[in-house]
Protein backbone atom coordinates (compact mmCIF):
# COMPACT_ATOMS: atom_id res chain seq x y z
CA UNK A 1 0.00 0.00 0.00
CA UNK A 2 2.63 2.09 0.85
CA UNK A 3 4.32 1.87 -2.22
CA UNK A 4 1.57 3.13 -4.48
CA UNK A 5 1.74 6.42 -2.41
CA UNK A 6 5.13 7.07 -2.69
CA UNK A 7 5.81 5.50 -5.75
CA UNK A 8 5.49 8.77 -8.16
CA UNK A 9 8.03 10.59 -5.49
CA UNK A 10 10.33 7.54 -5.12
CA UNK A 11 10.93 6.94 -8.69
CA UNK A 12 14.94 7.35 -9.53
CA UNK A 13 15.86 9.62 -12.25
CA UNK A 14 19.32 8.31 -12.30
CA UNK A 15 20.45 11.87 -12.68
CA UNK A 16 20.31 13.43 -9.05
CA UNK A 17 19.97 12.03 -5.86
CA UNK A 18 17.67 15.07 -3.81
CA UNK A 19 14.89 15.30 -6.26
CA UNK A 20 12.62 14.11 -3.70
CA UNK A 21 13.78 15.74 -0.95
CA UNK A 22 16.50 17.94 -1.02
CA UNK A 23 19.51 16.89 1.21
CA UNK A 24 21.36 17.91 3.93
CA UNK A 25 24.39 19.14 2.39
CA UNK A 26 22.28 22.09 1.02
CA UNK A 27 21.28 22.65 4.65
CA UNK A 28 24.53 23.31 5.61
CA UNK A 29 25.73 25.42 2.76
CA UNK A 30 22.48 27.77 2.91
CA UNK A 31 23.26 27.92 7.15
CA UNK A 32 26.36 28.47 6.38
CA UNK A 33 27.26 32.04 6.23
CA UNK A 34 24.59 32.97 9.02
CA UNK A 35 26.17 30.62 11.58
CA UNK A 36 29.51 31.95 10.66
CA UNK A 37 28.62 35.71 11.16
CA UNK A 38 26.45 34.55 14.09
CA UNK A 39 29.44 32.54 16.00
CA UNK A 40 32.18 35.36 15.06
CA UNK A 41 30.25 38.68 15.54
CA UNK A 42 27.22 37.11 18.44
CA UNK A 43 28.59 34.17 20.08
CA UNK A 44 32.28 34.88 21.09
CA UNK A 45 31.86 38.32 21.39
CA UNK A 46 29.24 37.34 24.24
CA UNK A 47 31.73 34.82 25.19
CA UNK A 48 34.87 37.45 25.73
CA UNK A 49 32.27 39.76 27.46
CA UNK A 50 31.09 37.35 29.92
CA UNK A 51 35.09 36.53 30.45
CA UNK A 52 36.10 40.00 30.38
CA UNK A 53 33.52 40.61 33.16
CA UNK A 54 36.26 38.36 35.76
CA UNK A 55 39.01 40.04 34.28
CA UNK A 56 40.69 42.95 34.98
CA UNK A 57 41.71 44.48 31.44
CA UNK A 58 43.95 47.14 30.98
CA UNK A 59 43.74 49.41 27.89
CA UNK A 60 47.19 47.98 26.70
CA UNK A 61 49.10 44.78 28.04
CA UNK A 62 47.66 41.68 28.83
CA UNK A 63 44.55 40.73 30.95
CA UNK A 64 44.73 39.03 34.39
CA UNK A 65 41.78 36.75 36.42
CA UNK A 66 40.26 38.49 38.87
CA UNK A 67 37.40 36.69 40.00
CA UNK A 68 34.88 38.37 41.34
CA UNK A 69 36.78 41.55 41.69
CA UNK A 70 34.41 43.67 39.03
CA UNK A 71 31.10 42.46 40.55
CA UNK A 72 32.21 43.29 44.12
CA UNK A 73 33.25 47.05 42.84
CA UNK A 74 30.23 47.19 41.12
CA UNK A 75 27.75 46.59 43.99
CA UNK A 76 30.33 48.60 46.08
CA UNK A 77 29.67 51.65 43.62
CA UNK A 78 27.47 54.67 44.00
CA UNK A 79 27.70 55.79 40.42
CA UNK A 80 26.27 52.22 39.05
CA UNK A 81 23.40 52.06 41.71
CA UNK A 82 22.59 55.91 40.66
CA UNK A 83 22.35 54.33 37.02
CA UNK A 84 20.29 51.19 38.01
CA UNK A 85 17.83 53.57 40.00
CA UNK A 86 17.56 56.13 36.81
CA UNK A 87 17.57 52.95 34.40
CA UNK A 88 14.01 51.68 37.14
CA UNK A 89 12.29 55.10 36.92
CA UNK A 90 12.45 55.45 33.39
CA UNK A 91 11.29 51.96 32.55
CA UNK A 92 8.47 52.65 35.00
CA UNK A 93 7.51 56.40 32.95
CA UNK A 94 7.52 54.03 29.61
CA UNK A 95 5.24 51.92 31.18
CA UNK A 96 2.90 54.49 31.98
CA UNK A 97 2.48 55.07 28.06
CA UNK A 98 1.12 51.78 28.09
CA UNK A 99 -2.49 52.38 28.90
CA UNK A 100 -2.45 55.45 26.70
CA UNK A 101 -1.20 53.85 24.19
CA UNK A 102 -4.26 51.09 24.22
CA UNK A 103 -7.31 54.15 24.81
CA UNK A 104 -5.56 55.39 21.19
CA UNK A 105 -5.44 52.29 19.61
CA UNK A 106 -8.94 51.32 20.12
CA UNK A 107 -9.81 55.00 19.35
CA UNK A 108 -8.11 55.01 16.06
CA UNK A 109 -9.53 51.58 15.17
CA UNK A 110 -12.70 53.33 16.03
CA UNK A 111 -12.30 55.80 13.07
CA UNK A 112 -13.12 54.61 9.85
CA UNK A 113 -12.24 57.35 7.31
CA UNK A 114 -8.77 59.49 8.40
CA UNK A 115 -7.26 55.90 10.40
CA UNK A 116 -4.51 56.20 7.75
CA UNK A 117 -3.47 60.05 8.87
CA UNK A 118 -3.60 59.11 12.42
CA UNK A 119 -1.54 56.18 12.42
CA UNK A 120 1.42 57.88 9.77
CA UNK A 121 1.31 61.19 12.49
CA UNK A 122 1.70 58.36 15.56
CA UNK A 123 4.15 56.89 14.11
CA UNK A 124 6.76 60.22 13.10
CA UNK A 125 8.47 60.02 15.84
CA UNK A 126 9.71 56.53 15.12
CA UNK A 127 11.21 57.45 11.63
CA UNK A 128 12.88 60.56 12.72
CA UNK A 129 16.55 60.29 14.09
CA UNK A 130 16.65 59.51 17.56
CA UNK A 131 19.67 62.34 17.91
CA UNK A 132 17.35 64.82 16.31
CA UNK A 133 14.19 64.01 18.77
CA UNK A 134 16.92 64.53 21.84
CA UNK A 135 17.92 67.83 20.34
CA UNK A 136 14.53 69.05 18.94
CA UNK A 137 13.30 68.21 23.24
CA UNK A 138 15.84 69.93 24.68
CA UNK A 139 15.37 72.93 22.76
CA UNK A 140 11.57 72.38 23.98
CA UNK A 141 12.96 71.94 27.63
CA UNK A 142 15.21 74.81 27.38
CA UNK A 143 15.29 76.68 30.73
CA UNK A 144 15.82 79.70 29.57
CA UNK A 145 13.74 80.23 26.41
CA UNK A 146 12.14 76.64 26.12
CA UNK A 147 8.56 75.97 24.54
CA UNK A 148 7.66 74.43 27.65
CA UNK A 149 8.48 76.80 30.06
CA UNK A 150 6.95 79.60 28.00
CA UNK A 151 3.36 77.60 27.26
CA UNK A 152 3.71 76.93 31.32
CA UNK A 153 3.21 80.66 32.22
CA UNK A 154 0.56 81.22 29.98
CA UNK A 155 -0.93 78.95 33.56
CA UNK A 156 1.21 81.09 36.06
CA UNK A 157 3.20 77.68 36.21
CA UNK A 158 7.21 78.99 36.71
CA UNK A 159 9.80 77.15 34.32
CA UNK A 160 12.48 74.72 35.29
CA UNK A 161 15.38 73.82 33.76
CA UNK A 162 13.86 70.23 32.85
CA UNK A 163 17.15 68.71 31.82
CA UNK A 164 19.61 70.46 33.51
CA UNK A 165 18.37 69.97 36.86
CA UNK A 166 19.00 66.52 37.93
CA UNK A 167 15.43 66.32 39.89
CA UNK A 168 13.70 66.52 36.65
CA UNK A 169 15.74 64.17 34.34
CA UNK A 170 14.35 61.57 34.29
CA UNK A 171 11.03 62.26 33.81
CA UNK A 172 12.03 65.18 31.04
CA UNK A 173 13.39 61.88 29.31
CA UNK A 174 10.27 59.81 30.36
CA UNK A 175 7.92 62.05 28.51
CA UNK A 176 10.45 62.03 25.10
CA UNK A 177 10.52 58.10 25.74
CA UNK A 178 6.65 58.02 25.81
CA UNK A 179 5.87 60.43 22.65
CA UNK A 180 8.94 58.02 20.47
CA UNK A 181 7.54 55.16 21.75
CA UNK A 182 3.65 55.56 20.51
CA UNK A 183 3.81 54.81 17.00
CA UNK A 184 5.54 51.74 17.14
CA UNK A 185 2.81 50.50 20.38
CA UNK A 186 0.02 51.74 18.27
CA UNK A 187 1.00 49.62 15.08
CA UNK A 188 1.12 46.30 17.42
CA UNK A 189 -1.74 47.00 19.67
CA UNK A 190 -3.49 47.81 16.43
CA UNK A 191 -2.91 44.74 14.33
CA UNK A 192 -4.18 42.76 17.91
CA UNK A 193 -7.34 44.63 17.50
CA UNK A 194 -8.04 43.78 13.92
CA UNK A 195 -8.11 39.87 15.62
CA UNK A 196 -10.70 40.76 18.19
CA UNK A 197 -14.31 39.13 16.16
CA UNK A 198 -16.26 42.36 15.59
CA UNK A 199 -19.67 40.15 16.64
CA UNK A 200 -18.90 40.83 20.15
CA UNK A 201 -18.90 44.64 19.93
CA UNK A 202 -22.36 44.03 17.87
CA UNK A 203 -23.76 41.11 20.71
CA UNK A 204 -22.65 43.40 23.28
CA UNK A 205 -24.33 46.68 21.88
CA UNK A 206 -27.60 44.38 21.64
CA UNK A 207 -27.17 44.17 25.29
CA UNK A 208 -27.19 47.52 25.90
CA UNK A 209 -23.27 47.88 26.52
CA UNK A 210 -21.77 51.66 26.22
CA UNK A 211 -18.31 51.92 24.51
CA UNK A 212 -16.30 52.47 27.51
CA UNK A 213 -17.73 49.05 29.21
CA UNK A 214 -17.13 47.44 25.59
CA UNK A 215 -13.33 48.86 26.20
CA UNK A 216 -12.83 47.55 29.37
CA UNK A 217 -14.84 44.10 29.19
CA UNK A 218 -14.40 43.04 25.32
CA UNK A 219 -11.19 45.23 24.08
CA UNK A 220 -8.86 44.78 27.60
CA UNK A 221 -9.09 41.43 27.45
CA UNK A 222 -8.71 40.10 24.69
CA UNK A 223 -6.14 42.50 23.27
CA UNK A 224 -4.01 41.66 26.59
CA UNK A 225 -1.69 39.14 24.66
CA UNK A 226 -1.15 42.16 22.15
CA UNK A 227 -0.75 44.75 25.71
CA UNK A 228 1.70 41.89 27.45
CA UNK A 229 3.86 42.04 24.47
CA UNK A 230 3.86 45.29 24.10
CA UNK A 231 5.56 45.57 27.61
CA UNK A 232 7.68 43.06 26.78
CA UNK A 233 9.34 45.41 24.13
CA UNK A 234 8.82 48.72 25.88
CA UNK A 235 10.58 47.37 29.47
CA UNK A 236 13.14 46.15 26.92
CA UNK A 237 14.18 49.12 25.49
CA UNK A 238 13.60 51.71 28.09
CA UNK A 239 16.32 49.33 29.86
CA UNK A 240 18.79 50.11 26.77
CA UNK A 241 17.95 53.55 26.67
CA UNK A 242 20.88 55.46 25.44
CA UNK A 243 20.57 57.66 22.45
CA UNK A 244 18.44 60.59 24.30
CA UNK A 245 20.87 60.54 27.29
CA UNK A 246 23.56 61.28 25.34
CA UNK A 247 22.33 63.71 23.12
CA UNK A 248 20.05 65.70 25.96
CA UNK A 249 23.18 65.71 28.37
CA UNK A 250 25.98 66.91 25.81
CA UNK A 251 27.53 69.46 27.31
CA UNK A 252 24.93 70.40 30.12
CA UNK A 253 26.50 71.25 33.72
CA UNK A 254 28.04 67.79 35.17
CA UNK A 255 25.53 67.83 38.11
CA UNK A 256 22.66 66.37 35.55
CA UNK A 257 25.11 64.04 33.54
CA UNK A 258 26.31 62.27 37.03
CA UNK A 259 23.42 61.95 38.26
CA UNK A 260 21.06 60.98 35.44
CA UNK A 261 23.39 58.22 33.52
CA UNK A 262 21.59 55.03 32.67
CA UNK A 263 22.95 51.57 33.20
CA UNK A 264 24.22 51.40 29.32
CA UNK A 265 25.55 54.75 29.15
CA UNK A 266 27.60 53.86 32.06
CA UNK A 267 28.46 50.78 30.18
CA UNK A 268 29.45 53.05 27.12
CA UNK A 269 31.57 55.41 28.97
CA UNK A 270 33.44 52.68 31.23
CA UNK A 271 34.41 50.25 28.16
CA UNK A 272 34.18 53.28 25.49
CA UNK A 273 35.43 56.19 26.65
CA UNK A 274 37.94 54.91 29.90
CA UNK A 275 38.51 51.72 28.33
CA UNK A 276 38.01 49.43 31.40
CA UNK A 277 36.14 46.92 29.88
CA UNK A 278 36.37 44.27 32.11
CA UNK A 279 34.55 46.96 34.51
CA UNK A 280 32.61 47.53 31.48
CA UNK A 281 31.56 44.17 30.24
CA UNK A 282 30.70 43.19 34.55
CA UNK A 283 27.89 45.90 33.42
CA UNK A 284 26.78 44.39 30.39
CA UNK A 285 26.87 41.18 32.19
CA UNK A 286 24.18 42.85 35.03
CA UNK A 287 22.74 44.59 32.60
CA UNK A 288 21.66 41.12 30.64
CA UNK A 289 20.29 39.74 34.06
CA UNK A 290 18.41 42.66 34.94
CA UNK A 291 16.20 42.42 31.28
CA UNK A 292 16.38 38.54 32.28
CA UNK A 293 14.72 38.93 35.83
CA UNK A 294 12.17 42.13 34.90
CA UNK A 295 11.15 39.51 31.13
CA UNK A 296 11.00 36.51 33.68
CA UNK A 297 8.53 38.30 36.81
CA UNK A 298 6.31 39.88 33.66
CA UNK A 299 5.71 36.12 32.61
CA UNK A 300 4.99 35.31 35.81
CA UNK A 301 2.88 38.01 36.34
CA UNK A 302 1.39 37.59 33.07
CA UNK A 303 -0.91 34.65 34.21
CA UNK A 304 -3.17 36.99 35.89
CA UNK A 305 -3.87 39.25 33.71
CA UNK A 306 -3.03 38.06 30.56
CA UNK A 307 -6.28 36.25 28.57
CA UNK A 308 -5.76 33.36 26.08
CA UNK A 309 -9.08 32.84 24.56
CA UNK B 1 -35.62 57.56 8.33
CA UNK B 2 -33.38 58.06 5.46
CA UNK B 3 -31.07 60.02 7.58
CA UNK B 4 -31.34 57.57 10.17
CA UNK B 5 -30.14 54.27 7.41
CA UNK B 6 -27.57 56.43 5.83
CA UNK B 7 -25.91 57.09 9.29
CA UNK B 8 -25.99 53.42 9.73
CA UNK B 9 -24.25 52.97 6.21
CA UNK B 10 -21.35 55.69 6.90
CA UNK B 11 -20.91 55.08 11.08
CA UNK B 12 -21.45 50.96 11.81
CA UNK B 13 -19.09 49.65 8.98
CA UNK B 14 -16.98 48.23 12.11
CA UNK B 15 -18.86 48.13 15.45
CA UNK B 16 -22.61 47.54 14.31
CA UNK B 17 -23.54 50.49 16.17
CA UNK B 18 -24.86 53.72 14.66
CA UNK B 19 -21.52 56.17 15.81
CA UNK B 20 -21.13 59.66 16.11
CA UNK B 21 -17.36 59.71 15.57
CA UNK B 22 -16.84 63.23 16.88
CA UNK B 23 -15.79 62.26 20.06
CA UNK B 24 -13.18 60.43 19.48
CA UNK B 25 -11.96 62.49 16.84
CA UNK B 26 -11.46 65.39 19.13
CA UNK B 27 -9.98 63.50 21.65
CA UNK B 28 -7.26 61.76 18.73
CA UNK B 29 -6.78 65.43 17.32
CA UNK B 30 -5.90 66.82 20.93
CA UNK B 31 -3.11 63.92 20.99
CA UNK B 32 -1.52 64.47 17.28
CA UNK B 33 -1.63 68.31 18.46
CA UNK B 34 1.08 66.65 21.38
CA UNK B 35 2.39 64.06 18.61
CA UNK B 36 3.42 67.05 16.28
CA UNK B 37 3.83 70.35 18.18
CA UNK B 38 7.84 69.51 18.51
CA UNK B 39 7.75 69.28 14.93
CA UNK B 40 6.41 72.28 14.44
CA UNK B 41 8.18 74.21 16.69
CA UNK B 42 11.82 73.04 15.02
CA UNK B 43 10.28 74.08 12.00
CA UNK B 44 9.04 77.40 12.72
CA UNK B 45 12.62 77.77 15.20
CA UNK B 46 14.36 76.63 11.71
CA UNK B 47 13.65 80.03 10.03
CA UNK B 48 14.55 82.24 12.96
CA UNK B 49 17.96 83.80 13.50
CA UNK B 50 19.80 83.06 16.91
CA UNK B 51 18.86 86.23 18.23
CA UNK B 52 15.20 85.44 17.89
CA UNK B 53 15.30 82.12 19.48
CA UNK B 54 17.03 83.41 22.32
CA UNK B 55 13.65 86.06 22.97
CA UNK B 56 11.93 85.78 25.93
CA UNK B 57 8.60 85.27 25.26
CA UNK B 58 9.39 83.48 22.16
CA UNK B 59 8.19 84.66 19.63
CA UNK B 60 5.84 81.87 17.64
CA UNK B 61 6.36 82.96 13.89
CA UNK B 62 9.78 83.87 12.70
CA UNK B 63 9.91 87.38 12.36
CA UNK B 64 11.72 87.38 8.77
CA UNK B 65 12.32 83.65 7.58
CA UNK B 66 15.86 83.73 7.72
CA UNK B 67 17.25 80.74 5.78
CA UNK B 68 20.98 81.35 7.65
CA UNK B 69 20.75 78.06 9.75
CA UNK B 70 20.40 76.09 6.83
CA UNK B 71 23.49 78.23 5.38
CA UNK B 72 25.23 77.81 8.32
CA UNK B 73 24.76 73.87 8.97
CA UNK B 74 25.92 73.19 4.86
CA UNK B 75 28.95 75.44 5.15
CA UNK B 76 30.34 73.83 8.41
CA UNK B 77 29.08 69.93 8.27
CA UNK B 78 30.01 67.96 5.54
CA UNK B 79 26.30 66.62 4.94
CA UNK B 80 26.60 64.85 1.83
CA UNK B 81 29.34 62.53 3.03
CA UNK B 82 27.47 61.59 5.90
CA UNK B 83 24.50 61.34 3.99
CA UNK B 84 26.66 58.87 1.85
CA UNK B 85 27.58 56.91 5.16
CA UNK B 86 24.48 56.55 6.30
CA UNK B 87 23.02 55.36 3.20
CA UNK B 88 26.02 53.36 1.86
CA UNK B 89 25.78 51.52 4.81
CA UNK B 90 22.32 50.83 5.22
CA UNK B 91 21.75 49.35 1.70
CA UNK B 92 25.15 47.13 2.47
CA UNK B 93 23.20 46.20 5.60
CA UNK B 94 19.53 45.65 4.42
CA UNK B 95 20.68 44.09 1.24
CA UNK B 96 23.68 41.10 3.09
CA UNK B 97 21.16 40.61 5.93
CA UNK B 98 18.22 39.88 3.67
CA UNK B 99 20.15 36.81 1.57
CA UNK B 100 21.71 35.74 4.48
CA UNK B 101 19.15 35.62 6.58
CA UNK B 102 16.41 34.07 3.74
CA UNK B 103 19.29 31.44 3.14
CA UNK B 104 19.33 30.11 6.62
CA UNK B 105 15.78 31.18 7.63
CA UNK B 106 14.80 28.67 3.93
CA UNK B 107 16.98 25.71 5.45
CA UNK B 108 15.74 26.28 8.78
CA UNK B 109 12.25 25.65 7.51
CA UNK B 110 12.38 23.10 4.90
CA UNK B 111 15.68 21.71 4.84
CA UNK B 112 16.32 18.56 7.15
CA UNK B 113 19.66 18.68 7.98
CA UNK B 114 21.82 16.73 11.50
CA UNK B 115 22.08 19.35 13.91
CA UNK B 116 19.09 21.75 12.76
CA UNK B 117 17.28 21.85 15.88
CA UNK B 118 20.49 22.72 17.91
CA UNK B 119 22.18 25.33 15.89
CA UNK B 120 18.50 27.29 15.63
CA UNK B 121 18.50 27.14 19.71
CA UNK B 122 21.80 28.76 19.30
CA UNK B 123 19.97 31.69 17.04
CA UNK B 124 17.25 31.77 19.43
CA UNK B 125 19.15 32.66 22.65
CA UNK B 126 21.03 34.85 20.66
CA UNK B 127 17.98 36.78 19.60
CA UNK B 128 17.15 37.52 23.49
CA UNK B 129 20.67 39.02 24.34
CA UNK B 130 20.63 42.49 24.90
CA UNK B 131 23.24 44.19 21.80
CA UNK B 132 25.33 45.91 24.31
CA UNK B 133 26.81 42.34 25.34
CA UNK B 134 28.43 41.81 21.59
CA UNK B 135 29.75 45.42 21.58
CA UNK B 136 33.47 45.33 23.08
CA UNK B 137 34.18 41.70 21.22
CA UNK B 138 32.32 43.30 18.19
CA UNK B 139 34.61 46.74 18.57
CA UNK B 140 37.32 44.48 18.93
CA UNK B 141 37.03 42.42 15.90
CA UNK B 142 36.56 45.54 14.17
CA UNK B 143 39.84 46.52 15.13
CA UNK B 144 41.77 44.07 14.67
CA UNK B 145 40.50 43.93 11.15
CA UNK B 146 42.05 47.42 10.49
CA UNK B 147 38.56 48.36 9.71
CA UNK B 148 38.03 51.47 12.52
CA UNK B 149 36.25 54.62 10.72
CA UNK B 150 35.05 52.75 7.39
CA UNK B 151 31.97 52.12 6.10
CA UNK B 152 32.16 48.79 6.13
CA UNK B 153 32.82 48.59 10.02
CA UNK B 154 29.51 49.80 10.37
CA UNK B 155 27.49 47.47 8.32
CA UNK B 156 29.40 44.24 9.13
CA UNK B 157 27.89 43.09 12.75
CA UNK B 158 24.30 43.88 11.25
CA UNK B 159 25.14 41.77 8.14
CA UNK B 160 24.05 39.14 10.49
CA UNK B 161 21.20 38.93 12.15
CA UNK B 162 19.32 36.25 14.61
CA UNK B 163 15.75 38.15 14.29
CA UNK B 164 16.13 38.35 10.69
CA UNK B 165 16.93 34.32 10.43
CA UNK B 166 14.26 33.59 12.68
CA UNK B 167 11.33 36.05 11.07
CA UNK B 168 12.57 34.21 7.21
CA UNK B 169 12.35 30.71 9.32
CA UNK B 170 8.67 31.79 10.11
CA UNK B 171 7.50 33.20 6.40
CA UNK B 172 8.83 29.94 4.92
CA UNK B 173 7.17 28.21 7.34
CA UNK B 174 3.86 29.35 6.82
CA UNK B 175 4.28 28.69 2.77
CA UNK B 176 2.43 25.45 0.93
CA UNK B 177 5.16 22.87 -0.15
CA UNK B 178 3.16 22.25 -3.40
CA UNK B 179 4.86 24.43 -5.60
CA UNK B 180 8.51 23.26 -4.22
CA UNK B 181 7.11 19.72 -4.81
CA UNK B 182 6.43 20.80 -8.23
CA UNK B 183 9.88 22.89 -9.10
CA UNK B 184 11.60 19.77 -7.56
CA UNK B 185 9.93 17.06 -9.64
CA UNK B 186 10.67 19.13 -13.23
CA UNK B 187 14.51 18.85 -12.04
CA UNK B 188 14.55 21.88 -10.29
CA UNK B 189 17.80 21.66 -7.34
CA UNK B 190 17.64 23.00 -4.01
CA UNK B 191 19.11 26.20 -4.83
CA UNK B 192 17.23 26.99 -7.91
CA UNK B 193 13.67 25.80 -5.54
CA UNK B 194 14.80 28.32 -3.40
CA UNK B 195 15.76 31.23 -5.52
CA UNK B 196 13.01 31.18 -8.10
CA UNK B 197 10.21 29.13 -6.06
CA UNK B 198 10.02 30.47 -2.85
CA UNK B 199 12.19 33.43 -2.27
CA UNK B 200 9.65 35.81 -4.53
CA UNK B 201 6.76 34.37 -2.33
CA UNK B 202 8.36 35.47 0.32
CA UNK B 203 8.58 39.04 -1.31
CA UNK B 204 6.37 41.07 2.21
CA UNK B 205 8.41 39.51 4.97
CA UNK B 206 11.93 40.32 3.13
CA UNK B 207 10.26 43.72 2.23
CA UNK B 208 9.26 43.83 6.27
CA UNK B 209 12.57 42.55 7.38
CA UNK B 210 14.51 45.34 5.06
CA UNK B 211 12.51 48.11 6.59
CA UNK B 212 13.02 47.32 10.35
CA UNK B 213 16.50 46.73 9.51
CA UNK B 214 17.15 50.09 7.55
CA UNK B 215 15.45 51.77 10.53
CA UNK B 216 17.74 50.62 12.65
CA UNK B 217 20.74 51.40 10.52
CA UNK B 218 19.34 54.81 9.45
CA UNK B 219 18.56 55.50 13.14
CA UNK B 220 21.38 53.81 15.20
CA UNK B 221 23.97 55.84 17.31
CA UNK B 222 25.98 53.90 20.13
CA UNK B 223 27.66 51.43 17.33
CA UNK B 224 28.47 54.87 14.79
CA UNK B 225 29.89 55.91 17.62
CA UNK B 226 32.23 53.40 18.88
CA UNK B 227 33.42 52.50 15.51
CA UNK B 228 34.67 55.49 14.25
CA UNK B 229 36.99 57.05 16.83
CA UNK B 230 38.60 59.69 15.01
CA UNK B 231 35.00 60.96 13.34
CA UNK B 232 35.99 59.98 9.50
CA UNK B 233 33.38 58.63 7.65
CA UNK B 234 30.80 59.44 10.62
CA UNK B 235 27.16 58.54 9.31
CA UNK B 236 24.24 61.26 10.21
CA UNK B 237 23.60 60.47 13.77
CA UNK B 238 27.25 60.76 14.92
CA UNK B 239 27.68 63.78 13.03
CA UNK B 240 24.52 65.28 14.12
CA UNK B 241 25.44 64.75 17.80
CA UNK B 242 28.77 66.34 17.15
CA UNK B 243 26.71 69.42 15.92
CA UNK B 244 25.28 69.66 19.22
CA UNK B 245 28.62 69.74 20.93
CA UNK B 246 29.84 72.43 18.47
CA UNK B 247 26.41 74.93 17.91
CA UNK B 248 25.70 74.42 22.00
CA UNK B 249 23.16 77.16 22.07
CA UNK B 250 22.44 78.34 17.64
CA UNK B 251 19.41 76.36 17.94
CA UNK B 252 18.12 77.59 14.52
CA UNK B 253 21.19 75.59 13.03
CA UNK B 254 21.04 72.33 15.17
CA UNK B 255 17.12 72.40 14.32
CA UNK B 256 18.17 72.49 10.32
CA UNK B 257 20.52 70.01 10.96
CA UNK B 258 18.07 67.88 12.89
CA UNK B 259 15.53 68.35 10.51
CA UNK B 260 17.71 67.97 7.09
CA UNK B 261 19.07 64.79 8.39
CA UNK B 262 15.70 63.54 9.34
CA UNK B 263 14.01 63.88 6.10
CA UNK B 264 15.23 61.29 3.86
CA UNK B 265 13.67 58.71 6.07
CA UNK B 266 10.28 60.12 6.27
CA UNK B 267 10.41 60.73 2.62
CA UNK B 268 10.96 56.84 2.71
CA UNK B 269 8.14 56.55 5.17
CA UNK B 270 5.74 58.28 3.66
CA UNK B 271 6.35 56.09 0.52
CA UNK B 272 6.55 52.98 2.01
CA UNK B 273 3.71 53.10 4.94
CA UNK B 274 2.66 49.36 4.54
CA UNK B 275 6.02 48.13 4.87
CA UNK B 276 7.42 49.99 7.70
CA UNK B 277 4.13 48.81 9.68
CA UNK B 278 4.07 45.41 8.32
CA UNK B 279 7.26 45.16 9.41
CA UNK B 280 6.55 46.79 13.15
CA UNK B 281 3.43 44.41 13.53
CA UNK B 282 5.85 41.39 12.34
CA UNK B 283 8.57 42.28 15.00
CA UNK B 284 5.45 40.44 16.96
CA UNK B 285 6.54 37.21 15.66
CA UNK B 286 9.45 37.61 17.61
CA UNK B 287 7.00 36.86 20.90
Amino acid sequence: MTTVATKPVRRPTGRRTGVSKPNGWWGLAFIAPATIGLIALYVWPFLSTLMKSFQDVPAFGPATFVGLDNYTALIGDGDFWKAFRNSALYTVIILLGIPLAVVLAALIEQVGRGRAVYRVLFFLPVVTLPVAIGMVWRFIYNGDFGLLNYVLSWFGIDGQFWVADPRFTIYAFGVVGIWMGLGINLIILGAGLQAIPKALYEASSLDGAGRVRQFFHITVPLLSPSIFFVTILSVIAALQMFDLLFIMLRGVNNTALTDSKTIVYLFYEKAFVQFDQGYGAAIAIVLLMVIMIATAVQFRLQRSWVFYG
Amino acid sequence: MAEITVRRTSGSRRRGKPSTTWPIHVFLIVAVVFMVVPFVWQLLTVFKTTAEVTRIPPTILPADFSLHSFETFFSTVPFWSMFAVSAGSLVLRVAGQIVVAALAGYAFARIPFRGSRVLFGLFIVMLMVPSQLFLIGQFEIIRDMKLLDTLPALAIPGLFSAFGTFLMRQAFLTMPADYEEAARLDGANTFQVFWYVMLPMARPMLAALAVLTGLYSWNDLLWPLIVSPSGENRPLPVGLAGLQGQFGTDYPTLMAGALVCSIPLVIVFLVLQRQFFAGIASSGLKG
